[in-house]
């Protein structure tokens, strides 16, 4: 019952923050607001993360496939596809829902308890429009961007450590990374991250705005935003795999 | 004119208010009182709708509230005012932003038009120099300043206060009633004014509804208030000890 209640009221929050905006212009500024605080702002940790985690996969694909049988540009193949199938949609939604996900809660959460969103509403504005649809506009449109920023770096990842370790020639693994490359790999990945997006700003904007209590209850709602949007994720990532492939 | 009749409010099965009714006059500062927990921010909370009544009605001059659709509802809020207790001011937002942005939202005006009109709701607060600070660099009494300019920016004809005074000292409640007191026979607005300060009531409090255990105990003026036979008002109204010497005094010079 509990399960119903949750899906019922996020589907009606949807609803409200999906209907026409009160002015177009100022929610206009807020979303390229957004866009720099929820994503440009992430695009350090998503660079850091991807070298690591394709200097990671290049290292684990080596040790595993060090078999003459095996040519070795296929280390750089298996960073690649590895890469753009679910490192650089999946995990790294995984990660951005921690980042990404407990800043959308604690802003909103933060709001509802001073009274804030309160304040809005007295004035005659949708509140759930004005603070959730620009945020989940802005994480929509920006994971694309950051899923190819995490390919790319994550193919350099893989090209540092690779050669400098001796698991892999620089030239086999650039062989490796654009031998078979099959372009819907990148469409597929793409329309997932689009569902990712919407996930990852509106589960945790559900949880904020629907916080009652104090900063106790602030901290504890981003603990459950986090968790439930990445089970989510996983679970949608497994439906569209299987549908998309 | 705000009229409300036999609202009752219940959360589960804890009944909160019980057939509330009374009638907040324009351009007077109406006062609801109360000990915590009586339902007073619960009763301020149904006025505006932010909860929803369980029964009864809630008329802004005649216009019926609860009757109301979201739009029409969305509408007259623009003719609304409130003062929240913490003052409810936008974190990321300057002074001037926060009192800019019901303009933003609902009007048409040039830059110049609003930043005029911030300057002069920002000016009837007395708050100089300010402008550009963030709620977090200024202090609880001029964020609670703001948060009346804010409020009155865009004209309202019904300006609610939830607990002004709360948290600040006393010289600085003082100004804050005052100021609101002002406004209010300024701009003839019907203000309701949620508190359990009685310096409050002894100077601003035009009409007193005193609410206990979410009824309506007692209503009436600030003179009258110092007589009240009620038990339950007596102990609220006299818990302070200058209180009691004030009733006795005036009690004695009337003898």
């Amino acid at each position: 019952m509990n399960l119903f209640f949750h899906v019922g009221r996020y589907f009606s929050l949807l609803s409200r923050a999906f209907s026409r905006p009160e002015k177009h212009r100022i929610y206009f500024r807020k979303l390229f607001i957004e866009v720099e605080q929820l994503g440009l702002d992430s695009v350090g940790i998503v660079a850091i993360i991807s070298i690591f985690m394709g200097g990671i996969i290049t290292l684990q694909v080596a040790y595993n496939m060090s078999s003459p049988l095996f040519p070795s540009y296929l280390i750089g193949l298996g960073n690649r596809d590895t890469l753009i199938l679910e490192f650089s949609s999946t995990i790294m939604a995984l990660i951005m829902a921690g980042k990404i996900g407990s800043n959308i809660t604690s802003e909103i959460g933060s709001m509802r308890v001073t009274e804030q969103i309160d304040s809005l509403e007295i004035m005659g504005i949708n509140s759930a429009s004005y603070l959730i649809l620009p945020k989940t506009l802005a994480v929509v449109f920006i994971f694309p961007f950051l899923f190819v920023l995490s390919v790319f770096f994550g193919l350099i990842g893989g090209l540092i450590v690779g050669p400098s370790v001796g698991a892999v020639t620089a030239p086999d693994y650039i062989n490796g990374i654009q031998y078979l490359f099959t372009p819907y790999y990148v469409t597929f990945s793409m329309i997932k991250t689009l569902f990712f997006g919407f996930l990852v700003a509106t589960v945790p904007a559900y949880f904020g705005y629907y916080v009652d209590g104090g900063a106790f209850e602030v901290g504890a709602a981003s603990t459950r935003a986090v968790v439930n949007t990445n089970i989510l994720i996983l679970v949608f990532d497994l439906v569209l795999t299987q549908l998309l492939f | 004119m705000i009229t409300i009749q036999n609202i009752s409010k219940s959360f589960d099965d804890n009944l909160v208010l019980d057939e509330v009714s009374t009638v907040f006059e324009a351009g007077k500062t109406n006062l609801i009182i109360g000990r915590s927990g009586s339902g007073k921010t619960v009763l301020l909370k149904s006025i505006v709708g932010l909860h929803e009544v369980d029964q009864g009605d809630i008329f802004y001059d005649d216009r019926n509230f609860t009757k109301m659709n979201h739009k029409l509802r969305k509408k007259l809020r623009q003719e609304m005012g409130m003062v929240f207790q913490g003052g409810a001011l936008f974190d990321s937002f300057s002074v001037e932003e926060n009192v800019r942005f019901p303009l933003d939202m609902f009007t048409n005006k040039t830059l110049k038009e609003k930043q005029n009109r911030v300057d002069f709701c920002l000016d009837r607060v007395n708050i100089e120099k300010a402008h550009k600070l963030y709620p977090a660099e200024i202090s609880g009494g001029m964020q609670k300043r703001v948060a009346i300019a804010r409020a009155i920016v865009m004209n309202p004809k019904y300006l609610f206060c939830d607990e002004p005074n709360s948290g600040l000292d006393p010289e600085t409640s003082l100004v804050i009633d005052e100021l609101v007191h002002e406004l209010t026979v300024d701009f003839n607005m019907t203000t309701v004014i949620n508190t359990h300060d009685m310096n409050s009531v002894m100077e601003i409090g035009d009409r007193i509804l005193f609410i206990s255990e979410g009824v309506k105990t007692w209503e009436g003026t600030k003179e009258e208030i110092l007589h009240v036979q009620n038990k339950k008002l007596q102990e609220f109204v006299f818990a302070n000890k200058t209180y009691r010497q004030i009733r006795d005094l005036k009690i004695e010079k009337e003898r």
